[in-house]
């Protein structure tokens, strides 16, 4: 899909930001109208379920998708992704900082100026001393993302060795008087803006713990804040009385008084209670057997949406048999998508794919070599080519283990890609192992896995948060659980190119995607993965709630439906 | 030999009794149990069925029950349907397997959420379930017999350490302890000398539901032993200069063999249940391999949509562990035809 110029996207911005903010002096009869429209649906609790709490509530620690979209209604960042359905929710808007600035030094250095008035849930206003101890305590607190996302500033690198003395001397200044904060980078990001969007990098009193919170809440700038959270029980986010809407882009104000989330009932359970107006939404997808129900009976409280994301296969490239190309390819070849897509759910809740990244991602140009007829769509297997090369390979009669996590659809797509497998000739096994360990597990070289089931799903809207993430040779640590290049793939040429396509994007973006796109054809017909489809997202909501939103971002926002 | 066989019952003619063997008169008052006799024909239609799970496969469903066919399509009244079936109605969510269709030939039970044939599959996980269980009740009768049989002859210490190692085996936590192994060995293979267990292996279920049960045979059989030490028959076995040796194999084990024989039935029974629930953790049988319990498990997530699925072997589960415990009780009656009335039977 082709990208939106960038004009076009200004321009919508501009004219979005003036109906927000009732710039446009015509308006103003229709704002009170909105305004009684939005007194009207204001009120009411919005009762959430989930079959477990999601860990710490600290949003510099937790990197759970549970709580992310909780922390959208109660913490900003410098930047934010723009709180609206579809790909508008892609756009990065200015937050806590009252402009998203143009870097300078060679896209090295970007100064921000804070806004006035914004408080935190415990009332004290944000300072720029605040900003800068919240870049210190990314560091502090060991986010997930220290060593990635927020490594390239300067200083990170003392900060990732001492943690506790982190300062970010020379990387994040704060100026008191003229309000504002310098960020300095070693080297120009063209995808910083993303990493200071996302919760990691909210921005958190001065005085908060240097260290993970755990169960007690960190005080946000958001339109909620964390009342009390017993991980064994239940979540509560009550109203900021200190807010005061400053950005409806960026942080709009909520219409619900009180968001609950509570743990323990299993997904049946939590799917029935939403069909009997006991709860209103579930974090869960609904179990495989309901699907039918829910599609035909409570049509009108489903919301189907599309993702940034794909389910993979990673193939070890360092590990018999897979260490053999014309294997992976095989594989690629013999995998029935369609059959991959009915385990998940049916064509409705799926598309088949052969590439790494998503349709309408950056970067993305339809393209599948493993199919029956080649081309950009996948349509069938080709058995007789995938033996064939199996056949070439000379790895027939190998043992090959597939390991999955051990929930329903990922166990089943476990067993089909081992029938797979047998049919190729291999001496396939399954390998189901408890969710909590099989992401960790599968990372770690040690542990000699294979094959294995995947997901993946963006962190922001970048090329490189897919490619260079999964298959960079930066992202392979032998030994280690954290080896998010779980495929173990190394090409030297391709990983070059990876760094040519991210050094581009600091100053042409669209030369950098199309660069993206030509990495994404190579690693598909390198094939250290199979690709198998990009899925959808089911929200199945109580009958009162209204308003509903999608951000392909951030998923669900809460913030913006009520249910009265 | 002890009186213990010879009793026979006052209602019985005596003189139908001349000449015959305990064994014989015992395999006659089985035959005469009518209950127990159907439980027999019972087992028998369902070993052989299960026996014939490959013919089946092969030449009336024409299957492979441990392939996947998610994308394949059967025939229902003169009909081309898909086996996995897209709903098609409202937002056209989820894809159903088909339901049982009462046709032999094509998917006599429906599909599983692989699109194998359940009926196919439920004849092979038979095949198992049966091996798994009567191997482990065999394993449970032998060394259970062996353990008891030693702890009440010698006594003292023996019988000390060999009951506690019973105490100690019947408060085992088997489901804990079967976790944990196939955690273990879902990760690595256990090697034990030259041996390599498997996760996918039989060997794993047979040995630990085996072991688990022993305590239930040795202690029976201990009781029995210490019971008949007293009896006449072996003072004067002793008396004659009989080694123990000779006690323990000529006097004592024809005479708890009864007690065994009743128990073994009860202990396949319960074996197979066991492994319905080991299988239903994922320990043991292995996909694409199937028992009874791994095709309930498959049938979990299809209890709203196909419940024949978890239904069927639920059931046939059911049935075979009822046949096995009536088919004991008949056992009992036929070789202690006193505890029939003791119990009231």
């Amino acid at each position: 899909m082709s990208r939106v110029p960038r004009i076009v996207v200004v321009g919508a911005l501009v004219a979005l930001v003036a109906a927000a903010t009732g710039y446009a002096g015509s308006a103003a009869p229709r704002e009170r109208e909105t305004s009684a429209a939005t007194q009207a649906h204001r009120g009411g609790t919005l009762k959430l379920l989930a079959k477990s709490a999601g860990g710490t509530l600290d949003p510099q620690v937790n990197y759970t998708l549970q709580y992310w979209q909780l922390y959208q209604a109660a913490y900003d960042g410098l930047l934010a992704f723009t709180k609206a359905g579809g790909d508008a929710a892609f756009t990065v808007v200015p937050d806590i900082a009252e402009a998203l600035p143009t870097p300078s030094n060679g896209g090295k250095t970007w100064v921000f100026k804070i806004r006035k008035g914004i408080k935190f849930s415990n009332g004290k206003e944000v300072t720029p001393a605040d900003v800068v101890a919240s870049f210190q305590r990314i560091f502090k607190v060991k986010s997930p993302t220290s060593g990635s996302f927020y490594a390239g500033i300067v200083g990170a690198d003392a900060c990732l060795k001492k943690p506790a003395t982190c300062t970010l001397k020379g990387g994040v200044t704060a100026n008191n008087a003229a309000r504002t904060v310098t960020i300095n980078l070693v080297a120009p990001d063209p995808e910083f803006k993303y990493k200071l969007a996302v919760p990691h990098a909210s921005i958190v009193p001065a005085s908060s713990p240097p260290s993970d919170a755990g169960t007690k809440p960190v005080p946000g700038t958001g339109a909620y804040y964390f009342a009390s959270y017993n991980p064994n029980k239940q979540l509560v986010m009550k109203r900021n009385p200190y807010f005061k809407e400053w950005s409806k882009l960026a942080q709009p104000d909520g219409y619900v008084d009180q968001i609950t989330q509570s743990f323990g009932l299993t997904t049946e359970a939590q799917i029935t209670a939403i069909q009997n107006g006991q709860a209103d939404w579930t974090l869960e997808q609904p179990p495989a057997d309901r699907l039918s129900e829910l599609g035909t009976k409570y049509a009108d409280q489903v919301h189907v949406e599309t993702l940034t994301a794909f389910w993979y296969v990673p193939m070890n490239t360092n590990l018999p048999p897979f260490n053999n190309l014309k294997a992976r390819q095989a594989v690629n070849y013999a995998i029935d998508r369609n059959a991959a897509v009915k385990i998940f759910g049916g064509p409705r809740l799926a598309t088949p794919s052969c590439q790494v990244l998503p349709p309408g991602f950056p970067g993305n140009k339809p393209y599948c070599p493993y199919t029956k007829n080649p081309g950009t769509k996948w349509s069938a297997p080709d058995m007789a080519k995938a033996k064939r090369l199996v056949k070439e390979s000379g790895t027939a009669g190998q043992k090959v283990a597939v390991v999955t996590p051990d929930d329903e659809v990922n166990k089943a797509m476990g067993v089909y890609l081992q029938s797979v497998l047998n049919q190729l000739g291999y001496k396939a096994t399954v390998k189901p192992i408890s969710q909590n360990i099989s992401f960790t597990y599968v990372q770690n070289t040690k542990n000699k896995v294979q094959i294995n089931t995947q997901q993946w799903y963006q962190d922001y809207p970048a090329a490189s948060d897919f490619l260079y993430v999964l298959f960079g040779c930066e992202s392979f640590h032998p030994g280690s659980d954290s080896s998010i290049n779980i495929a173990g793939f190394c090409d030297k040429k391709i990983n070059a190119q990876m760094h040519k396509a991210l050094e581009l994007g600091t100053r042409d973006e669209d030369a950098a995607n199309a660069l993206w796109a030509k990495i994404d054809r190579q690693v598909t017909d390198k094939a250290p993965m199979a690709t198998l489809f990009t899925p959808k997202h089911i929200d199945f909501v109580s009958k009162r709630v209204g308003n509903f939103t999608f951000s392909k971002q951030f998923y669900w926002l809460v913030a913006k439906s009520w249910v009265q | 030999m002890s009186d213990a066989l010879l009793g026979a019952p006052a209602t019985t003619p005596t003189q139908s009794y001349a000449g015959a063997s305990p064994w014989a008169l015992a395999r006659r008052r089985l035959v005469r149990n009518k209950v127990a006799m159907a439980m027999v024909v019972v087992l028998a239609v369902i070993v052989v069925l299960c026996l014939a799970a490959p013919f089946y496969a092969e030449h009336i469903a024409h299957t492979d029950p441990f392939s996947s066919n998610l994308d394949g399509t059967t025939v229902v009244n003169g009909e081309t349907v898909p086996v996995m079936q897209p709903e098609e109605e409202g937002l056209g969510l989820g894809v159903t397997p088909i339901g049982p269709t009462w046709d032999p030939a094509h998917y006599f039970l429906g599909a599983d959420n692989q699109g194998r044939d359940v009926a196919a599959r439920l004849l092979y996980g038979g095949r198992n379930s049966l091996l798994i269980g009567v191997s482990a009740a065999l394993l449970t009768c032998l060394f259970g017999t062996l353990i008891g049989l030693a702890a009440g002859f010698f006594g003292g210490a023996v019988d000390a350490v060999l009951s506690r190692l019973l105490d100690v085996d019947w408060a085992f936590p088997v489901y804990l302890f079967a976790i944990c192994l196939s955690t273990v060995l879902l990760t690595n293979s256990l090697k034990i000398g030259p041996y390599t267990l498997e996760a996918g292996s039989l060997v794993l279920p047979i040995v630990i539901i085996g072991i688990v049960y022993i305590p239930y045979v040795g202690r029976s059989v201990r009781g029995e032993v210490l019971s008949l030490r007293q009896r006449e028959f072996m003072e004067a076995a002793v008396g004659l200069g009989a080694s123990s040796w000779r006690l323990l194999w000529s006097e004592l084990l024809p005479n708890v063999l009864t007690t065994v024989i009743v128990l073994l039935p009860l202990m396949v029974a319960l074996a197979m249940l066991t492994e319905a629930a080991l299988s239903f953790l994922s320990i043991g049988v292995q996909p694409p391999d199937a028992s009874w319990g791994t095709i309930i498990l498959d049938g979990q997530g299809l209890l709203y949509t196909r419940p024949a699925v978890a239904l069927a072997p639920g059931i046939a589960i059911a049935v075979t562990v009822l046949a096995l415990n009536v088919l004991g009780d008949g056992v009992r009656d036929a070789l202690d035809p006193r505890a029939k009335h003791r119990t009231g039977g």
